[in-house]
């Protein structure tokens, strides 16, 4: 500051806006209302909501502003700040009109407080009690409907209540894309209801629920169970997938009995799906594992057993197995702290690195945290983006809002690369739907087309004509000067039936393409914290902080002592090894392979050949029941510590209520055993583990509890690794045999520092064996092995088989308000090809695949391609993963199938 | 007193007037042809210099209108406003079904002005022959060149799209009327920001006129603006039609001079209304529309001129005048007209949709004979809640002035005749 030019003042960039005469800034473009409420002045509203476009129908937020014509009653909400504009809020013409709507609204509104769900929490009712009359005047008859009638399977309305401010109409029709919910009739008879015979099976419904104003929309799941002062709530990251959506959860007498969004910019915006709102069902299910069982001996059903005995039987399994023979699968359901434990003991302690949080329906652990980073932000910021990703409606609902949001609102280019047309397909601006099995190709066709060399030909069963249109999308995207010159890609497996191999090399011919100022990834990986597992160390060759076996082995040796020589095998190899009888024992961290790997005969035949099963669970499940150990573990909301979402976004998830019987979280488990092998894990709380993750995992350098508090933040955390890189060096500078652990060692002035602090990626050319340093992250490499892909044959369907939102896994099939939603199995073809084998809908047909036959019942579906079938994963019945044949898939990278029609 | 001048009303009378051939005979679509040798910003000029004021109800003057379009943004819109709902209206009804040829010829021109390459003709559902007579009309005039592609053999092009309303009064409001064009529910948008010079039909620059403002301007094209502001006061030239209807000898609808003759005039000229029925005396009269304050005998020789008559606190508006003799009952009469706003809210603004119809049940129990003394002020307090004031021109607590409209009668006859609706409630008492 002592500089001698003294730099211009910046132009002054806010509006002078003046509320009630106080003189506030206010930001160009921000709408009254918004303005008002951040400096403190609450301008009552109903229809406004600040995710939504605004309507200015309710008419409460009528405030006084001046104009050329003297001061005029205006919807605040309508209104963008201006400069010099002078607004009036409390005036005796504001109080009237006030007054005047708030009577309005109630004069035909029930009062039926007393037992509406609403009441005690309800906007209506407090903007009554603060801006409205004292009593009412209208002393006519109310207007009368039926109360209440559903509008799905989840969500009634009770028109009576409604004060029509179009929040909800405008939700399923603006931000969800479902436009299923209407407004009826006119004036006075004016109603919101479906279309006959259609409901409103959105996947967000209860987001309508959420933001109604009134208790007109209430859900069944919370309907009645408690009245809102009686609820207690802490904020949380719903784990129901990878989005990792901020949301309240609320309980009553130990009892969680709803979750509610939290408007996180970075997520959720507020939103979340019905999956994540309502499956805290099964937090306090019947079902709950309550004791830790033991088979006593073969053929009998597990027992209950105490901890002692279960850990001890344990313990044994672990210690009598060589660390080659132990497969460890699972670990999405933990907190980063339970995985970190588990990492710990497994890879620190025990050196087994069969380790693999995904159950071989993901793609590697290297892809995942070795491609650049994209957050979902990004989307909406890009140039372009490409989706080559399964269908994120279904599997993570609330990035498909905010997908959708950047394509449909913001007009951000989009194309899309899938094997079935996707809940997306209608927002982008093509979607080429690509013959499975063959994404590489599809892939590399249209990379030549924007570097120059347009397709002439159908290539992978995309005509000619879609991959240049959407090559010329990608081009003008890049050089129309919108956006930020960077493209975003979407990634996930797209179809089980479609080898990771097969989706990594398309997404790397992408990622190499000539295009694009910077390409980065946004991981569309499903299962609740696999993102967390997999980043704690929970996968084979992996260490936790994203760091490689290789290049951790000195910094993590160090740290645990020990760490496992060989990188290990993810679960269809373990799973493949078990059957044939070279694994000895499975170690199930809340997986439940039988139901959720995609290829159950292989599955079948581990769990038959393996002799020791130990699971950790919190249900009974069909992998549980083949254990000779279960131990109950807590669930979601019964245990805290911090989870990471598909961006790398670090959140903390929060502890509600306590878990049912004697159910301890997965960490203390971890620790427990560690005991009794002879180990110690050194910590003695969720704090301990969290914060040993921020001194050791070097992509969680730093993430304390309070950087993680809120909506999140981030990993790495910019600086962490560097700074601890020359915190390090320092301290090897000032003790030059030392190998001690970082320490608070203030900054040396040594300058041969500065070579090591530079980047991580000057370890490798470290001379010095005595500076230790943060070690690398990894960089995923395209995988070597050319994926090849047979020729299409017209006697043959191939299969692509996918989640849908609502499946028989454990926590749907434990959240009886979602259960019953699951769609079923059924075999979904394209409405020509039921013409073309002459079958009809509704009707059985008989699928066969190399090695099975299964009946399915005919469902016409046209996001379905010609030439392909699509069979929903994880549906009662199991029919995917029969089909699903793991070995053909490795072979020939797809699955075919063939259909014949049942004789009469 | 003389007869007005007829310059839009002279085919009503020829059973043929609504064909193409007769209304080329009568030099129909000659108006046009010099307008398009014109150019546009000159045809605007010239409704400019003409101070049409606009026939729908708000009186803005047409050329100023067209002004407000913002340059070079393109396409732009012409909409013809002909959902001519309100009661005692149906002055737009008959320049439909009787010269459709005479509006298409306005139709081009207003788009040749604006530079518009489709034009959208929204038409109340409710009007039968009106529809099947410009239906009609306008497959002549595609058939014959006059609209559609190459128009007359030169290189504009005009589409000229014709909707049918689906019954709402509502949609008559310029706003609402877009939306329902857009395949919406008809309900206003908020103005600002949504004034359709600048975000009109699909966002776009677009120009909402009244048919018999649109009706005008062939007489414009081919006699002039300087002889169009001959006709009528300086201040409101030409005609204007009013639809005459209620107590009067001879309802019905008459093409007056705009600005000069007088309310007595028309009701007691033989060539209009020809007297009040049975020579009862007249008790009141609304002057523009079920949304115009009421007028009384003290306005008789007012002449039919926006000036004067908002002086007065009421307007011409829609050009509906009704009239009531000295047996009308002033409560009922009021209820009739809320009771209409009521069930024309299009339910989007609370205090329209809730208080309109509130006050429609405070006026049935009235009459009813279940009236409570404070229910008078109630009414007007209710009014006032829709209607901050309750003064004229009408401030509003909703989006559209049609909530704010249904406190004209009601605040009217309070005003005036507060003792009839005491009356009701003595009968209680």
């Amino acid at each position: 500051m002592s500089d001698a030019t003294t730099p211009e003042p910046p132009p002054k960039t806010t509006l002078t806006v003046t509320i009630d005469g106080r003189a506030t800034e206010a930001d160009p473009g921000e709408l009254l209302i918004a303005h008002a409420e951040k400096v403190g002045t609450y301008i009552p509203r109903f229809c406004w909501h600040p995710r939504m476009r605004e309507v200015g129908m309710c008419r409460m937020c009528l405030v006084e502003v001046d104009g050329p014509r003297g001061p005029s009653l205006q919807p605040a909400c309508m209104l963008p700040v201006n400069e010099g504009m002078k607004v009036v809020t409390d005036s005796p013409t504001v109080k009237k009109a006030q007054d005047g709507v708030l009577e309005f609204l109630l004069v035909n509104h029930p009062l039926d407080c007393p037992v509406c769900d609403k009441g005690g929490e309800c906007p209506l009712q407090d903007q009554t009690l603060s801006f409205g009359p004292g009593e009412s005047r209208f002393v006519e008859e109310k207007r009368h409907y039926e109360k209440p009638i559903s509008i799905s399977d989840l969500v009634l309305l009770d028109r009576e209540r409604c004060i029509l401010c179009d929040r909800c109409t405008r939700f399923s029709k603006e931000v969800a894309g479902d436009p299923l919910i209407h407004f009826v009739n006119r004036g006075n008879r004016t109603e919101v209801n479906t279309f006959p015979d259609d409901p409103f099976s959105s996947y967000f419904s209860g987001n309508v629920v959420q933001i109604c104003p009134v208790g007109a929309l209430t859900a069944s799941p919370y309907r009645f169970t408690a009245r809102p002062w009686d609820l207690d709530q802490v904020e949380s990251t719903c784990t129901s997938c990878a989005v990792g959506c901020r949301v309240v959860l609320q309980s009553s007498g130990d009892r969680v009995t709803r979750t509610q969004g939290v408007d996180s910019d970075a997520v959720n915006w507020g939103w979340l799906c019905d999956k994540g709102r309502f499956d805290f069902e099964n937090i306090g299910s019947v079902d709950r594992l309550t004791n830790p069982k033991v088979r006593k001996a073969a053929g009998v059903a597990a027992q209950d057993a105490t901890w002692f005995e279960a850990l001890e039987r344990a313990a044994s399994v672990l210690r009598n197995t060589p660390a080659e023979q132990v497969g460890v699968i699972g670990g999405a359901r933990l907190t980063n702290e339970d995985a970190y434990a588990w990492a710990k003991l497994l890879k620190g302690m025990l050196r087994i690195d069969n380790v693999d949080a995904q159950l071989g329906d993901g793609l590697s652990a290297q892809f995942i945290v070795g491609t650049p980073q994209a957050t979902i932000g990004d989307i909406a910021g890009a140039s372009a983006v490409i989706l080559l990703s399964p269908d994120v409606k279904e599997e993570l609902p609330v990035l498909f809002l905010r997908i959708r949001d950047a394509a449909h609102n913001k007009r951000v280019p989009m194309v899309e690369l899938a094997p079935k047309a996707t809940g997306l397909s209608r927002y982008v601006r093509q979607s080429l739907v690509y013959r499975s099995g063959e994404a590489g190709v599809a892939a590399r066709a249209l990379v030549a087309a924007v570097a120059g060399t347009p397709a002439d030909r159908q290539i992978a069963g995309v005509e000619a004509d879609l991959i240049n249109s959407a090559a010329a999308t990608i081009s003008n995207a890049l050089t129309s000067g919108k956006g930020n010159g960077n493209v975003v890609l979407v990634v996930g497996r797209t179809s089980l039936a479609e080898t990771a191999q097969s989706i990594e090399d398309a997404a790397h011919v992408l990622l190499d393409a000539p295009f694009g100022a910077s390409k980065k990834v946004l991981h569309a990986c499903r299962r609740s914290n696999v993102r967390g597992a997999i980043d704690m160390g929970l996968a084979p060759g992996m260490l936790p902080g994203r760091v490689s076996l290789a290049q951790g082995l000195d910094w993590f040796s160090t740290e645990w002592g020990a760490v496992p020589m060989l990188p290990g095998k993810d679960t269809a190899a373990m799973l493949r090894a078990a059957a044939n009888g070279e694994l000895k024992a499975l170690v199930l961290l809340g997986a439940d392979p039988l139901t959720d790997f995609p290829d159950h005969v292989i599955a079948e035949a581990a769990f038959a050949a393996v002799p020791n099963i130990v699971a950790i669970d919190l249900f009974d499940t069909p992998s549980t029941d083949r254990a000779s150990v279960v131990l109950p573990a807590s669930g979601y909301a019964e245990k805290s510590g911090t989870v990471t979402n598909l961006e790398g976004r670090v959140s903390l998830a929060t502890a509600k209520v306590s878990g049912p019987g004697v159910a301890r979280p997965d960490w203390m488990i971890a620790v427990e055993l560690a005991n009794r092998l002879g180990h110690d894990l050194g910590f003695e709380s969720v704090e301990d583990i969290t914060a040993e993750i921020a001194r050791v995992a070097p992509a969680y350098l730093t993430m304390t509890a309070a950087t993680a508090g809120g909506n999140g933040a981030l990993t790495p955390i910019a600086g962490a690794i560097d700074a601890a890189n020359e915190s390090l060096a320092a301290t090897t500078a000032a003790e030059p045999d030392a190998h001690g652990t970082t320490s608070d060692v203030a900054e040396g002035g040594d300058t041969r520092l500065d070579d090591d602090a530079d980047s991580v990626e000057s370890v490798e050319s470290v001379e010095s064996p005595s500076v230790r340093t943060v070690p690398p992250l990894v960089t995923a490499a395209a995988p070597t092995l050319a994926v090849s892909v047979p020729q299409p044959d017209s006697y043959s369907l191939r299969l692509v088989v996918g989640h849908v939102l609502y499946d028989d896994g454990t926590l749907v099939s434990h959240s009886p308000s979602l259960a019953k939603l699951a769609p079923g199995d059924g075999l979904h073809l394209h409405p020509g090809e039921i013409e073309r084998h002459g079958l009809s809908r509704g009707g059985q047909v008989n699928v066969v695949s190399q090695r099975t036959a299964v009946m399915l019942t005919v469902v016409e579906n046209e996001a379905v391609a010609r030439g392909s079938a699509f069979v929903p994963f994880g549906q009662v019945g199991g029919a995917a993963a029969a089909l699903l044949d793991a070995d053909e898939l490795q072979a020939s990278g797809i699955v075919k199938i063939r259909l014949e029609t049942v004789a009469e | 007193m003389p007869t007005s001048l007829k310059m839009i009303s002279t085919r009503w009378d020829d059973p043929q007037g609504h064909t193409l051939a007769r209304y080329r005979e009568t030099g129909g679509y000659e108006a046009i042809r010099k307008a398009m040798t014109m150019e546009p910003d000159a045809v605007i000029e010239e409704v400019k210099a003409a101070n049409l004021l606009g026939r729908g109800g708000a009186g803005f003057p047409c050329g100023t209108k067209w002004g407000f379009l913002p340059k070079d943004v393109f396409p732009r819109y012409l909409v013809v406003n002909g959902d001519e709902s309100e009661p005692g209206t149906f002055k737009d009804r008959l320049l439909v079904e009787r010269d459709p040829h005479q509006l298409i010829e306005g139709v081009l021109i207003a788009s040749w002005a604006i530079r518009a390459k489709q034009a959208f003709i929204y038409v109340r559902g409710e009007m039968a022959l009106a529809h099947e007579r410009l239906a009609a009309a306008l497959n002549e005039a595609y058939a014959a060149g006059l609209v559609g592609r190459n128009i007359m053999g030169t290189d504009w092009s005009l589409d000229v799209v014709f909707h049918f309303g689906a019954g709402a009064y509502i949609v008559g409001e310029e706003t609402a009327l877009i939306e329902s064009l857009e395949g919406n529910r008809g309900m206003p948008r908020l103005k600002p920001p949504f004034f359709p010079a600048s975000k009109g039909l699909y966002m776009q620059p677009t120009v909402v006129n009244n048919v018999e403002t649109l009706a005008n301007l062939p007489w414009i094209i081919n006699n002039g603006a300087a002889a169009f502001t001959t006709i009528g006061d300086a201040k409101a030239c030409g005609t204007r039609l009013f639809a005459l209807s209620g107590h009067v000898n001879k309802p019905g609808v008459y093409e007056v001079d705009f600005g000069t003759t007088t309310f007595r005039e028309l009701f007691e000229s033989p060539e209009y209304g020809n007297g009040i029925r049975m020579g009862r005396s007249i008790k009141a009269w609304i002057p523009g529309g079920a949304s115009a304050p009421w007028f009384f005998e003290e306005h008789l020789d007012m002449a039919l001129h926006p000036g004067p008559v908002g002086a007065a606190g009421s307007m011409l508006g829609s050009g509906a005048i009704v009239v009531m003799d000295d047996q009308t009952d002033m409560v009922r009469a009021a209820w009739r007209l809320v009771k209409f706003f009521a069930k024309e809210s299009c339910g989007k603004c609370s205090p329209c949709r809730e208080g309109t119809n509130w006050l429609e049940k405070i006026y049935r129990r009235i009459l009813d004979g279940h009236g409570r003394p404070e229910d008078i002020d109630l009414l007007m307090d209710v009014a006032d809640n829709i209607s901050p004031g309750l003064t004229w021109p009408p401030k509003q607590t909703t989006i559209c002035p049609l909530g704010p409209s249904a406190a004209s009668p009601l605040v009217s006859t309070v005003r005036r005749f507060r003792d009839e609706y005491e009356a009701y409630i003595r009968k209680v008492a």
